[in-house]
């Protein structure tokens, strides 16, 4: 096994994700079944070969400064889950 | 005939004759969706009133001779992840269950003014990671040529509802096969347009640099007719292509004289059926007996696809849903603090496979695990693109199968990810690249439909499509109907 | 053992572009919350971002201006990680290839120059802002505005070249005055348009190996940053005497209590796990229009203070003083163009108008009085039509009437009386009522002349010439 479960408890704070000891056992078996299988990557030889991040040879796509029409605070806030005056709102913030 | 059986361009004749109306097409596939929708679980939501009201306004200007867009009336749907203003767009997760967008995305806008009829949103593996559609948090949707089946994903609610009769046309989503996979499995056609073609604005991201929207249909025609409607350069999408638009249609020729055709023997991957394979190169003698060229080609880094894509697409993945914390939109847990509030709404919103492909993303991007599997799985891209262009040097398009299986039994892989992953296997090589690539029917095997793919070069949609039609012109698959549709 | 301090200074600056860097939406500073808002910069499911051209024109300036090298190819890049004022929960910025990167600018502290290097200018989206109901750590909840998400912002990174809280104070006044001048922000630390976090470690004096760091966040005035790192500088010192050793963390500034807490440690330290924006297309940039860029760009702050010095004979203090800001810079070339003594212009600026405009909490962009009006009122004490006491009060009534000095001079009758003939009569009335100061002065005390000349400035309401007053008293005694 080379992805621990502290690993995975790692991966889940990093995903703000949390689960159960069993589904944390199932997960971490399923992770190296995967991880095993894309490890064959390790095997392709790419000394000088450039990343490709877009597949596209696009470059410069800009837009001019201009202001248009905003949403109106309505509309901003209608999927909100808690709004209070005109504010989005969320439990207290604790860092870290 | 019964209208809903009817392709687009079969029901536009009718349209443009005033044989029929348009609100009798809408009604009449709403009919079959009450008929039908209890055993093939297409929808996730209807948007009956809106259609009606889109028909109606079709028929005012049929009667006022006013010029129409050929899909003008015609009945389609959108994968629920394709955002609609005032409508539920779900992606078929929790955490979207109620969102409703404040703006339409780009095809959207592109259809209503085509003055299309938007029948309802339709089942998806939940934000489009899946090959089965099992993955939606609300419904599984079923194969409409065997209920016990899967229609493939994960855009299966869109090609079931296609294959059923549920809707004329329908747009899915393809990051690794997700149009192509269910289009094979339900016996229906499916395009992934060029990386670009088509914009990427208002469809909810599932993996950037891969996705594109694009159509499922009964036939090729009606495929040309739906890229018409919605590919094209979007200001808003900055990774979309500046080019000009081919009329599609000037594809659907018959002849393919001298055509060049290419089969990657790398795709005939261990775990093909038998059937499949055979069925595929009885569709290269097919193609070869209309005028075609055929070449075997080498394509060495295809078994490094799979890998590969599973590393960007959930790196990829793991960012762009990491907005979904309950704040500004979505479902939201309960958390005393933004901490835990945050992860509870993402534990209770997203499903299984979700969370797998979030967690295995940021596994791939975080310090340490970085250049082992992102940034080499971005160099395994280029040597994967680079297998394509040296391919495109001596052939027009290529010729593979779509999955190394027909569509399998619900329940038979959702505990074994990589077996689900692995049939995507001769699919996500396309995304990488960036090309376009068709599933069209080749055949059956039992009563189950196999995919025919024809991979295109970058914004070579227009072969592809000629090669396509020709196909499909000297057989009849795509005029057999599903057993639910033949009743 | 003595400490050598080491800082190196991370300045957040917000481009005053019309709109968003990658959508629509206004960049207007005090906007009603919630209203500067559209699907792309609210991060709703489904949007993507469009890059603003005029970012990128202000970021090559500014790297120009800080004597950088403009990187040919460039890309953005998210860095991850969550925060509620942040929509995606990723900031889309740049990471391995910014803008600009390898610059310098030069500072003057203590009548000596230092070279301060620019590691690298980058290009990034501003976040919203939280709102507490009461402080921070006790409120039980927050409220969110996205207005200022997606406002560009240019982050300079400067190398840890910084050797003293006045250094970074001058770094951060030279950064200031260069944005100005290349006119891409307007840098009010009052509206958060400029941002500063520090790094500081302390070493032993002559130690060639950096000691270990902390990380400052929340100096949100130039004074903060000073105290700050004046704080931290004690702080560290007191460890390191008592034998201990500086941990690796990240501090915040609680300016009310004048000290600086840890927020975060290594440990705690984010991944923000990095990777190319597939939203995003590269930029290349063309040397030839770089080149342009660079053709247009304003005198800047040194070469303006030289041409002051060397073209009206200004002090090295005076145009250090007056160049500072491009504003107060451009005021004092329109005053003199419109035929005000250099000199006296630069008096002028630096005082009398410098104390006004503090007094009225104004900028000098805003002030009342233009710079061909003061030139007005220096043509009248150049050509002596009035004292330098009366025109203080002739520009207090320029400040609230917005009339001409000349006018005011004229209306309220306050033209200097240099006629011998209209004063003599007075100072005969005060030598004869005062003998007590006249027997003073003849004893040898030259000041009772001061009480003297008073009495008679106070006799014509501060209008006689005091020169004339003067030599007119002594012919008397």
């Amino acid at each position: 096994m080379k992805v621990t479960r502290k690993d995975v408890e790692t991966v889940a704070v990093l995903s703000r994700l949390e689960m159960d000891e069993a589904a944390m056992d199932k997960f971490t078996g399923q992770f190296n079944a995967i991880l095993d299988y894309v490890d064959m990557l390790s095997k392709v030889d790419t000394e000088g070969v450039e990343p490709t991040a877009h597949v596209l040879n696009l470059k410069n796509v800009m837009r001019t400064d201009e202001v248009k029409p905003s949403l109106s605070r309505d509309q901003a806030l209608s999927n909100a889950p808690e709004q209070e005056d005109g504010y989005f709102k969320v439990p207290k913030i604790i860092d870290n | 005939m019964e209208l809903y059986k009817l392709t687009a361009h079969e029901l536009q004749q009718k349209l443009q004759t005033k044989e029929v109306t348009a609100v009798e097409v809408a009604e009449a596939v709403y009919n079959r969706i009450d008929a039908v929708e209890n055993k093939v679980q297409a929808f996730i939501s209807l948007t009956k009133d809106r259609a009606l009201e889109q028909a109606r306004r079709v028929d005012e200007k049929i009667k006022t001779n006013t010029a129409l867009s050929p899909l003008a009336g015609i009945p389609g749907a959108l994968k629920d992840n394709i955002c609609v203003q005032g409508t539920k767009t779900t992606c078929a997760s929790q955490i979207l269950e109620n969102f409703v967008p404040p703006y339409d995305a780009t095809v959207t806008e592109k259809l209503v003014d085509a003055d299309t009829v938007v029948v309802g949103k339709a089942n998806m593996d939940e934000f489009a990671m899946g090959s089965s559609t099992e993955n939606s948090a609300f419904k599984v949707s079923r194969n409409p040529w065997d209920t016990d089946t899967v229609p493939g994903g994960s855009s299966g609610g869109s090609a079931a509802a296609v294959a059923s009769g549920e809707a004329i046309w329908a747009l899915g989503s393809d990051t690794g096969g997700s149009i192509r996979l269910p289009a094979a499995y339900c016996g229906v056609v499916g395009l992934k347009p060029t990386y670009g073609r088509v914009s990427r604005y208002g469809l909810v991201a599932y993996a950037s640099s891969l996705d594109q929207i694009g159509p499922i249909t009964r036939d090729v025609t009606d495929c040309a007719l739906v890229m018409n409607a919605i590919a094209g350069y979007d200001h808003r999408d900055s990774t979309s292509i500046n080019t000009p638009v081919p009329d599609y249609t000037k594809s659907l020729v018959k002849d393919i004289g001298g055509l060049k055709i290419g089969l990657p023997k790398e795709y005939f991957v261990a775990g093909m059926d038998p059937e499949v394979e055979k069925a595929v190169y009885a569709a290269i003698e097919q193609l070869k007996a209309l005028g075609a060229d055929y070449k075997e080609v080498s394509m060495p880094h295809t078994e490094y696809a799979l890998a590969t894509y599973y590393m960007v697409a959930t790196a990829e993945a793991s960012s762009n849903l990491s907005r979904y914390v309950g704040v500004g939109f979505g479902h939201r847990g309960q958390g005393d603090d933004l901490i835990s509030m945050a992860t509870k709404t993402r534990t209770e919103g997203f499903g299984d496979e979700v969370r797998r492909r979030i967690m295995l993303g940021n596994y791939a991007l975080s310090s340490g695990y970085y250049d082992a599997y992102y940034l080499k799985a971005l160099k395994v891209r280029t040597l994967i693109k680079r297998d394509f262009d040296k391919a495109f040097e001596d052939v027009d398009v290529l010729v593979a199968p779509i999955a190394p299986t027909t569509a399998f039994k619900i329940g038979e892989k959702v505990n074994d990810p990589l077996a689900m992953y692995l049939q995507d296997v001769c699919t996500v090589p396309v995304n990488l690249a960036g090309v376009p690539a068709i599933s069209l029917p080749c055949g059956f095997k039992g009563h189950l439909p196999i995919g025919l793919q024809i991979i295109g070069k970058p914004l070579g949609e227009t072969t592809v499509l000629q090669a396509a039609y020709a196909f499909e012109q000297s057989n009849d698959y795509h005029k057999r109907l599903a057993p639910l549709g033949g009743e | 053992m003595a400490y050598e301090v080491v800082i190196g200074l991370e300045v957040h600056t917000e481009l005053k572009t019309k709109s968003k860097i990658f959508c629509g939406c206004s960049t207007t500073f005090g906007a009603s919350q919630n209203t500067n808002v559209c699907p792309v910069c609210l991060g709703l499911p489904g949007v993507l971002p469009v890059f603003n051209a005029k970012v990128l024109e202000f970021a090559v300036r500014t790297g120009l201006a800080l004597n950088c090298e403009i990187l040919p190819f460039s890309k953005f890049d998210r860095k991850n990680y969550y925060y509620p004022d942040l929509p995606k929960n990723f900031q889309t910025s740049q990471y391995d290839l910014p803008i600009a990167v390898n610059g310098h600018l030069d500072i003057e502290v203590n009548g000596e120059t230092r070279r301060i290097g620019i590691t690298r200018v980058h290009m990034e989206e501003d976040a919203g802002k939280l709102v507490h109901a009461g402080s921070v750590t006790k409120s039980d909840y927050a409220l969110v505005d996205y207005n200022r998400t997606g406002v560009p912002l240019l982050e300079i990174v400067s190398e840890p070249d910084i050797r003293s809280e006045e250094e970074a104070k001058a770094y951060l006044e030279k950064i200031k005055a260069i944005l100005q001048y290349v006119d891409v922000s307007d840098c009010k630390m009052e509206e958060g348009s400029l941002r500063c976090d520090a790094n500081i470690s302390l070493r032993p004096e002559g130690a060639t190996k950096f000691g270990t760091k902390s990380e400052l966040k929340n100096l949100n005035s130039f004074k903060a940053v000073q105290k700050g790192l004046e704080y931290e500088t004690l702080r560290q010192t007191d460890i390191l005497e008592d034998g201990g050793k500086v941990i690796q963390e990240t501090r915040s500034w609680d300016d009310a209590k004048g000290v600086t807490l840890t927020m975060r440690n290594k440990e705690q330290a984010e991944d923000y796990r990095y990777f190319p924006e597939p939203d995003l297309v590269p930029i290349v940039v063309d040397p030839v229009w770089v080149e342009e860029v660079r053709k247009n760009l304003p005198e800047l702050p040194e070469a303006r203070k030289a041409r002051l010095m060397n073209d009206y004979g200004l002090s090295s203090y005076d145009a250090e003083m007056i160049t500072t800001s491009r504003a107060m810079a451009d005021y004092y070339d329109a005053a003199v163009a419109a035929g005000a003594d250099a000199k006296l212009a630069a008096n002028w600026l630096m005082g009398e108008v410098s104390r006004s405009l503090n007094n009225a909490a104004q900028s000098i962009e805003s002030c009342p009085v233009t710079p061909e009006k003061l030139a007005g009122l220096i043509a009248l004490i150049a050509k002596g039509t009035i004292s330098g006491k009366i025109a203080k009060t002739v520009l207090e009534g320029m400040w609230s009437s917005g009339k001409d000095a000349a006018a005011i001079v004229q209306e309220e009758g306050l033209v200097q009386i240099s006629n011998e003939g209209e004063i003599i009569a007075i100072v005969e009335r005060i030598l004869a009522a005062n003998p007590q100061s006249v027997a003073d002065f003849k004893a040898g005390k030259e000041k009772a002349i001061g009480f003297l000349v008073g009495q008679v400035m106070k006799e014509t309401k501060g209008r006689a010439n005091p020169e004339v007053v003067n030599k007119l008293l002594r012919e008397r005694m």
